[in-house]
């Protein structure tokens, strides 16, 4: 099959980007960025709590961890629902033992069905973020944009209506976004997503609706890559963590301005009974280290900011 | 190379055993070359009927996204390294980079590092081509890595690895002399092209690291030890080998892999048996040295 002539024009070869989301700066020549006591390491762990209904649906694409078995799917549907009655759990005690903080991506459905659970990650301290309405709320061109604007606006709605808290912080299911996106996040007066990949630092993306700040929530370095997708072990894991906090702390020193680690956690992955021993380990070790700064995204959002 | 026919008779068939051993300057035994891919996707690039580039809707965005930290953050973070221990970078280089973050290529370029061509973009590929169109890419690849840095490049990797039957003879055409195409020796080999003279530079599938961590999923030290496993056994045969080291700053940049990472480069540089160098100066020496005694 030949080409369409066109293939070989290229509209947008130019300086800086393809798109007009955001704009290009290396990470090493921006003003240093100075965390709470001078510390090095900002670390921020990242919960998601979530909703799987035992009827997935497709569109616009199936989540990562959603059923997989013809229906009803009770292998998945109650794996899933393990992280929100156990798991989680076990994540807010070893959080409690090592004294940190930690942002809840927390799906509208979790503040409806278990409002306990909601009221207890409140009550310890931490922070909760939408991240949709549950795991059928996924996101990607070809959703229709009232839809999607909807979709927004309930998630944070039964937040607020759970907590008393409007969130400050958004989460994709899968980072997915549709080319709308950061606009209408930015339009709900949203401040912080959690999508974009691309950086190790917090930055503005620009839209049409105002600013909208990305903090980067590395995939790389999650639970589900490393441990569900990769396939290595939880110390394997552990071992990763601490090789990454060691570098980041150093190229601080050595570059100066404070770098960041995100950990994104899922109870139904790392809280099971031969995981979580690691995961305690490695917090207690992160905790224990005086160039640490455990935070929540918020935290870390308006530390870069001042 | 043959088109429409079963072999397609890129090269003669050379056994290992029994070849004359070589050996690289002062006597090393191996070769070795850093091939960092500077690259840049897309967000919304046309549609090529052969391939797909997205695997979502655009905006895939931890597709982008995750190819985007190279240009924000990691590159700096495994080009420093590389200088550190004395590896200078042959470039696999999106030429279109030189347009969209030129501050990226005068970094590779002031580092002395090579470039060659890895096509306009890594979401335009070659299937589809015809002779035209192919010939506009190498021009403009050529023209693009001139302006930019002075440098004539003199090899080539197809855009995502999407050729063409014409793609060799065109490149050797154009006096370009080495692919990093073709896989299937631990040595410099002639490839028959219609006219020029082209060889086949050893680049590597196997260690490169995206096949390291999303192919055999591997942890970063196991990465490390394949890495140096490599590197023992092919500086241990008599023959005069390559051992190429492909790279992805947004892969081997990232915080928990950059370390273990320094790690072999400390190590091959201990090694007095390596002669660390540039793909396009391997290609000059065996072109010179054996290619044409042979």
């Amino acid at each position: 099959m030949s080409l369409d002539p066109t293939y070989l024009e290229y509209p947008r070869r130019r300086e800086g980007y393809d798109h007009d989301l955001y704009t290009w700066s290396p990470m090493r020549e921006r003003p240093p960025v100075a965390w709470p006591g001078g510390k090095a390491l900002a670390v921020w762990p990242v919960v998601s709590l979530e909703w799987f209904p035992i009827i997935p649906t497709d569109k616009p694409f199936r989540a990562p961890g959603h059923m997989q078995t013809a229906y009803p799917d009770y292998r998945h549907y109650t794996s899933r629902e393990y992280g929100s009655r156990v798991g989680v759990y076990r994540l807010l005690d070893a959080f409690a033992k090592a004294g940190v903080k930690a942002s809840f991506a927390t799906n509208a459905a979790i503040a409806e069905r278990y409002p306990s659970l909601v009221a207890d990650v409140v009550a310890a301290g931490h922070e909760i973020i939408a991240h949709s309405t549950d795991m059928n709320g996924t996101i990607a061109s070809g959703l229709p944009e009232d839809e999607e604007r909807a979709l927004i606006a309930k998630s944070f709605d039964a937040l607020e209506k759970a907590t008393g808290t409007r969130p400050r912080g958004w989460h994709s299911i899968a980072r997915s976004q549709s080319f709308a996106t950061p606009r209408l996040l930015a339009e709900a007066g949203v401040e912080y997503c959690c999508d974009w990949v691309n950086d190790e630092l917090p930055y503005v993306m620009t839209t049409e609706a105002g600013e909208l700040v990305n903090i980067p929530l590395n995939h790389e370095l999650s639970d589900r890559q490393i441990i569900t997708v990769q396939q290595h072990s939880a110390d394997s894991y552990v071992e990763q963590m601490l090789d990454a906090a060691d570098w980041l702390t150093a190229e601080a020193a050595r570059e100066g301005g404070g770098r960041m680690l995100p950990l994104q956690l899922t109870p139904y992955i790392m809280a099971l009974p031969y995981r979580i021993g690691s995961l305690e380990t490695l917090l207690e070790t992160l905790a224990a280290r005086p160039d640490v700064w455990f935070a929540t995204g918020s935290e870390i959002m308006d530390s870069w900011k001042a | 190379m043959r088109e429409g026919q079963a072999d397609p008779g890129l090269y003669d068939y050379t056994p290992y055993r029994g070849r004359k051993p070589f050996a690289w300057p002062d006597g090393k035994k191996v070769a070795v070359w850093v091939s960092p891919n500077l690259e840049f996707y897309e967000l919304d690039p046309p549609a090529n009927p052969h391939r797909k580039s997205w695997a979502k809707p655009h905006p895939d965005v931890v597709g982008y996204s995750h190819r985007d930290h190279a240009n924000r953050v990691s590159h700096w973070r495994m080009a420093d390294v590389m200088t550190k221990h004395g590896f200078p970078g042959s470039v696999s280089l999106s030429v279109a980079l030189c347009q969209h973050h030129p501050r990226v290529v005068e970094d590779a370029n002031q580092r002395g590092w090579e470039f060659f061509s890895h096509g306009i973009y890594n979401t335009r590929y070659s299937y589809g081509m015809d002779e035209a169109h192919e010939r506009a890419i190498i021009e403009d690849s050529i023209r693009t890595v001139r302006d930019a840095t002075g440098q004539t490049i003199k090899g080539w990797l197809a855009p995502a690895l999407t050729h063409t039957p014409r793609t060799l003879d065109l490149i050797a055409e154009y006096g370009l002399t080495y692919t990093c195409d073709l896989y299937h020796d631990d040595q410099p080999m002639p490839v028959n092209t219609a006219s020029g003279r082209l060889i086949s530079m050893p680049y590597s599938l196997e260690v490169n690291d995206h096949y390291g961590f999303f192919v055999y999923n591997m942890s970063p030290r196991e990465y490390a030890d394949t890495l140096i496993r490599q590197y023992e056994r092919l500086a241990a045969e008599p023959s005069g080998t390559v051992m190429c080291i492909p790279l992805h700053s947004y892969l081997i940049g990232q915080p928990h892999r950059i370390g273990p990472f320094e790690e072999v480069l400390r190590h091959i540089a201990a090694d007095d048996r390596a002669w660390i160098t540039r793909s396009g100066d391997i290609a000059d020496h065996w072109i010179k040295t054996v290619g044409d005694a042979a």
